[in-house]
């Protein structure tokens, strides 16, 4: 920011006691601004969280039965003669797909970064990086599109199954999704650690493998479970590839190429529609509180245990 | 340096425009609303003296109805250069809500509004909303073009779609094997929970007192359960007569089994032969005004009668 208190200080160094005044205040005023700028990261997340919790609060604490809403999988929220909203279904949706996804994604984006990092010659490395990068700037709806039209013929030639729009087609764009951070990140972590470690397990005569996994992998496993739970983050949190890939059904899926519907989509399908203040209405930010509080435990979990690791 | 920032434009450029297309692609029902929009944008700059006077109807409302509104306000903007009809879709909810809030100057919709709705209008406007029939619907049942099936009727649909229905299986109806399917089972194509033609389907099919079978997909556009059913050989799905194309079968129709069915068309609809059919509808917030008013006389002419048929919907009876 342009602080000219700061950059006159160096060249107005000798008669000190001439700062001006305005200067100082400018100082402070900056100070402030900075401190604000620090301080509205809190309060936006606060206030989101308020917003959310008071759309949704008057249904859950009123009408809403927690029991229906979080194990019944009849999702009827429209219904003339008798609403239904049970989540479980969406529940098990949303799981699925992010399991399903982390578990192509997370050998891909550590393999990657892993070869990015360690294997490749410095021109490929930089080729490799940029086109990463490209991959993660590719919108989300164009992700859906390509599920739509490329993925589910080819899921349904593939694997012979009645419907190519389901759990797996969501869960592949998902992962194609979170790879690219998975690998930045893990590259980051693995360029964190120290030559002499590298020259050390060489040096005792490991092979190049050998050092990969005994003693990369375990120095930088901080920051390569930060790379994978930040993939969590961005799956959990995925809307628009999901809302058109895995075929939108509410249904508990029995294998992988079951049609399912997440938590995120329904919000996304039906919010736009419903009438404000309406039960509907209200159970979709009641959802959405929902989905909150499963990012923050996530994301607290995840916290925890980058701290507890580095301290051991 | 000066052609490595050329080609890197260039690269750019063309980056973007394949990123446009295929976002464009994928959302094929906007599709046409960007695009106009974009023309409309064009028009607004070429008549910029002639500004001061142009008049701007929003339009807002069924998803249904969005590309047969935007085919009248595409040809009415050659017809009136003075006034531009701006479209917009998201459902007859939506629309509602609009004319409600009082953003919408005619509201589509492809169902009657509710008599709350209808209160809310006017408790927020200080006026009755003004109803107008613009036009009618056949709501088509599409099976993939493999499938062997001719007729179907809305009991069968209603096994089919109702919550605790017994058909699950194509073998209920009496189709043996669909070439291309891998098993008999019935993969239903649905709308979302909120959209008019949801609402209707269930009214007139599944049934006023009951529900969806659950475990149906759920698309978010009228053209979304079609390209669907096109793709996939197992299934079944109900969407406006208007977005038919070459890649589906639309089924006949019979209100009870063994009755003969009727195929959607416009003389069938007209005649209510054909049992799932439903009048469209424009709202206007109190008696429309009169650049409104000479919009909609213009929509219920020949002229705009005649942009409904083309767009595959059903024109109102010739008086």
């Amino acid at each position: 920011m342009g602080d000219p208190a700061a950059r006159a200080g160096p060249l107005a160094r000798a008669p000190r006691q001439k700062r001006r005044r305005w200067e100082i205040v400018v100082e402070r005023a900056v100070e402030v601004l900075v401190r604000l700028c620090g301080l509205s990261a809190i309060l936006f997340v606060f206030g989101i969280f308020f917003f959310v919790f008071r759309e949704g609060a008057p249904f859950l604490f009123g009408d809403l039965s927690l029991k229906q809403f979080f194990f019944s999988t009849e999702w009827y929220p429209t219904s003339e003669v008798n609403p239904r909203y049970g989540v479980l279904a969406l529940i098990a949706g949303t799981f699925s797909v992010t399991t399903l996804a982390m578990l192509i994604a997370v050998p891909f984006g550590i393999g990657a970064a892993v070869f990015v990092s360690e294997f490749s010659g410095k021109r490929q490395k930089e080729c490799l990086k940029v086109l990463i990068e490209l991959l993660a700037a590719i919108p989300s709806v164009v992700w859906g599109f390509i599920g739509v039209s490329i993925m589910n013929p080819l899921i349904q030639k593939w694997f012979d199954v009645p419907i190519g729009l389901n759990m797996l087609n969501g869960a592949l764009l998902l992962a194609l999704m979170s790879v690219p951070i998975m690998v930045s990140i893990g590259e980051d972590a693995l360029k964190a650690v120290p030559d002499s470690f590298r020259e050390a397990a060489l040096a005792l005569g490991a092979t190049r493998w050998q050092m990969i996994y005994r003693v990369l992998l375990p120095a930088a496993k901080n920051g390569l479970l930060a790379a994978a739970l930040l993939g969590v983050g961005r799956a959990v949190g995925e809307t628009m590839a999901v809302l058109m890939a895995t075929g939108h059904a509410v249904n508990v899926p029995h294998s992988i190429f079951d049609p399912v519907r997440t938590l995120t989509a329904t919000i996304a399908a039906e919010l736009g529609e419903t009438s404000a203040g309406s039960p509907h209405y209200r159970v979709l930010f009641v959802i959405g509180i929902l989905l909150f509080s499963l990012t923050f435990v996530v994301n607290l979990t995840a916290d925890l245990i980058v701290k507890g690791i580095r301290k051991t | 340096m000066t052609t490595t920032t050329q080609r890197r434009s260039v690269l750019l450029t063309l980056g973007a425009a394949l990123v446009a297309t295929l976002a464009s692609g994928c959302k094929k029902d906007e599709a046409p609303t960007a695009s106009t929009e974009g023309a409309k944008v064009e028009k607004a700059v070429a008549e910029a003296p002639a500004a001061a006077k142009k008049v701007s109807i929003q339009n807002i409302g069924s998803d249904t109805m969005v590309n047969l509104a935007q085919a009248w306000a595409e040809q009415y903007a050659k017809v009136v250069p003075g006034v531009s009809v701006e479209v917009s879709g998201g459902g007859s909810g939506v629309g509602i809500a609009a004319l409600i809030n009082g953003t919408a100057d005619i509201a589509n919709a492809s169902r009657k509004m509710e008599p709350e709705e209808t209160a809310k209008a006017k408790q927020s406007t200080g006026k009755e909303p003004t109803e107008f029939t613009v036009g009618f619907d056949g709501l088509a049942v599409y099976v993939n073009k493999a499938n062997p099936l001719e007729q179907i009727s809305i009991e069968e649909l209603g096994e089919i779609y109702r919550e605790g229905g017994k058909f699950d299986t194509w073998s209920d109806v009496g189709v043996k094997s669909i070439p291309g399917a891998k098993d008999s089972k019935i993969i239903r194509v649905s709308r979302q929970n909120n959209s008019g033609t949801y609402a209707y389907f269930r009214e007139t099919v599944v049934g006023k007192k009951a529900d969806y079978k659950s475990g149906s997909l759920d698309m978010n556009g009228s053209k979304d359960v079609v390209d669907l059913v096109a793709r996939t050989p197992g299934a079944i799905g109900y969407s406006g007569l208007g977005y038919a194309t070459p890649e589906v079968k639309i089924l006949k129709v019979s209100a009870k089994k063994g009755d003969p069915g009727v195929m959607p068309s416009i003389p069938t609809v007209l005649d209510k032969s054909y049992p799932i059919a439903r009048p469209l509808f424009m709202y206007t917030p109190g008696a429309p005004t009169a650049e409104v008013k000479k919009y909609l006389d213009w929509i219920m002419s020949d002229a705009g009668q005649k942009i409904v048929e083309q767009t595959g919907y059903v024109p109102l009876p010739k008086k």
